[in-house]
């Protein structure tokens, strides 16, 4: 499905990605938090280009806990530690592969998702990231188990997690800064599932 | 945006840079990142470190001094200091006694600051935290995060740094900031919002005629909008709040009016008029008052009352010596 090389590749999506919508998550953050998702995580991602040229000769395991600390020291706010443990964790999951299968990448996942719901204490159905990686996660399992190809199986995860994403429209926040408005966080969605949205729709097109 | 800056990504360096340069005598700052030490490190003491976005000024580097805080760490504007930079705060002023954190109750700020305990801890370093939540706005259930803290962390600050000066243990230090915590109670309200510099425009729009209730620190709307009404009807709008809360009656009060940045002292001083009558009329005893831009959120036209119910050791550390930037207790 994948390798080292390819992993480059998507990093760079991801942050092509993050910043065409850096303004659109900053104001979706704007009407239910403080405003700034957007604009931290255009610093991260930008810290993470960056570094991609030392990146180039080492394996999977090392780039993603070198992305996931580069995360973690720049994004700050609660972005910062939830998406740096997320690929600190991806990149322990990944320890000794070279290339990655539909398997692996599920294992990758699995780790990423559990270690922002240990980070963040939090569950589905609190409007946050969780809301598009937890269905993301369980349609790429379901997917995988029938024997589909990645790509199909990652297809099926976006489609989830922008469901996900449409999901948290609907539900008053009870984690985050979003928490804080109560009712008046409902008919928004949420900037952190969108920006886990916009990861996978990255990796996805990465793949095409 | 107007605003006296130079470059939207170099607002937070500047302004440790330039708050250093106002306080030699208090102040120094670390190499690595946003990071205000005292200028003479405090020696066989427990060590206080606090923190969080830039824009809160005074806070946090205005409370590093004597009596007080021994570290902070600014973040950007109003996002949570990285953990690698609490970290660097931590190993500067650590001493054998231990390092006490004061940490506000919004999740960043108690993510980023437990993953610097982690590696602090990693590195044989003693290091305990309290969370501060005196906002009444934002209601403590099992199912929510919990209140956020505001304004009432300057005295946690200034309490927890009196017994700290004093040779107290960490366990001490940590039992009496919690004890300030379970003391204290704020609520606030904004008639304008703030920029974010890097946003560039306000975090909401309000009408001429509205003004948002229950705000934070961070710029974000409050819990509810309202109609504007006179200082006296905000004053008694927001202690209700506060004195359901927290049982006041018969007790000593430290009054902190709270100005977010953007609110003349004449206004404060109106509202602080009120709250005054207010609580002479419910029977609470004024000890102190405190009148001001002690935790501020930019230029955002707005305040919060905070009441702290004192006993007499509460009492004693409040009015122990202090001397720090932004304050100053003889």
């Amino acid at each position: 499905m994948t390798d080292s090389k390819k992993i480059l590749t998507i990093l760079s999506k991801i942050n092509f990605r993050l910043q065409e919508n850096k303004d659109f998550l900053t104001g979706l953050d704007s009407a239910i938090g403080d405003g700034d998702h957007g604009i931290n995580m255009s610093r991260g991602f930008l810290a993470v280009m960056e570094k991609l040229p030392q990146m180039e000769d080492k394996d999977i395991a090392t780039i993603l806990k070198n992305v996931g600390m580069t995360l973690v020291s720049t994004v700050g706010g609660a972005s910062g530690p939830l998406y740096g443990t997320a690929f600190m964790r991806a990149g322990a999951a990944a320890a000794g592969k070279t290339v990655l299968q539909g398997a692996d990448f599920l294992a990758l996942l699995d780790a990423a998702v559990e270690g922002i719901r240990q980070r963040g204490k939090a569950e589905k159905g609190e409007k946050t990231m969780l809301d598009a990686l937890i269905p993301a996660l369980e349609a790429f399992e379901a997917e995988h188990a029938s024997a589909a190809s990645p790509r199909r199986a990652l297809e099926r995860a976006v489609d989830a997690a922008r469901e996900g994403v449409e999901h948290t429209k609907t539900i008053i926040a009870t984690k985050g800064r979003a928490s804080y408005l109560g009712e008046r966080s409902l008919g928004h969605q949420d900037p952190g599932a969108t920006s886990a949205l916009l990861m996978l729709e990255a990796l996805l097109e990465s793949l095409e | 945006m107007k605003k006296f800056i130079n470059d939207a990504g170099l607002v937070e360096s500047q302004m440790v840079e330039g708050m250093v340069k106002a306080y030699p005598k208090h102040l120094r700052k670390l190499d690595c990142g946003n990071v205000v030490v005292r200028a003479r490190k405090k020696e066989g003491k427990v060590a206080l470190i606090s923190g969080g976005g830039s824009g809160h000024e005074p806070a946090h580097g205005g409370y590093v001094g004597t009596g007080m805080l021994d570290c902070a760490v600014a973040g950007a504007v109003f996002t949570s200091p990285t953990p690698d930079q609490i970290f660097e705060g931590i190993k500067a002023v650590a001493t054998d006694k231990g390092v006490l954190m004061v940490v506000k109750n919004y999740t960043g700020d108690v993510m980023n600051f437990e993953m610097a305990a982690e590696m602090a801890r990693d590195e044989g370093i003693l290091v305990d935290h309290v969370v501060t939540n005196d906002d009444v706005a934002v209601q403590d259930s099992l199912y929510t995060t919990g209140r956020r803290g505001v304004a009432g962390t300057v005295f946690v600050h200034k309490i927890a740094g009196a017994k700290a000066e004093q040779g107290a243990s960490l366990e001490e230090v940590k039992a009496i900031g919690q004890r300030v915590i379970d003391n204290v109670r704020t609520m606030g309200a904004a008639l304008a919002p703030c920029t974010v510099p890097a946003a560039g425009r306000p975090g909401f729009e309000l009408a001429d005629d509205e003004m948002e209730i229950g705000i934070g620190i961070h710029g974000e709307p409050g819990t509810r909008r309202g109609k504007l009404c006179a200082a006296d009807e905000i004053a008694v709008m927001l202690l209700d709040r506060v004195l359901a809360d927290l049982d006041y009656s018969g007790r000593k009060v430290a009054v902190m009016v709270n100005g977010a940045g953007g609110t003349p002292l004449m206004e404060l001083f109106i509202v602080n008029n009120a709250v005054h009558d207010i609580l002479t009329e419910r029977g609470i005893g004024v000890y102190r008052t405190y009148v001001g831009n002690y935790m501020t959120s930019i230029e955002m036209a707005g305040l919060s009352v905070s009441l702290l119910r004192l006993d007499d050791e509460l009492r004693e550390l409040l009015d122990a010596r202090a001397d720090t930037p932004a304050f100053i207790e003889a």
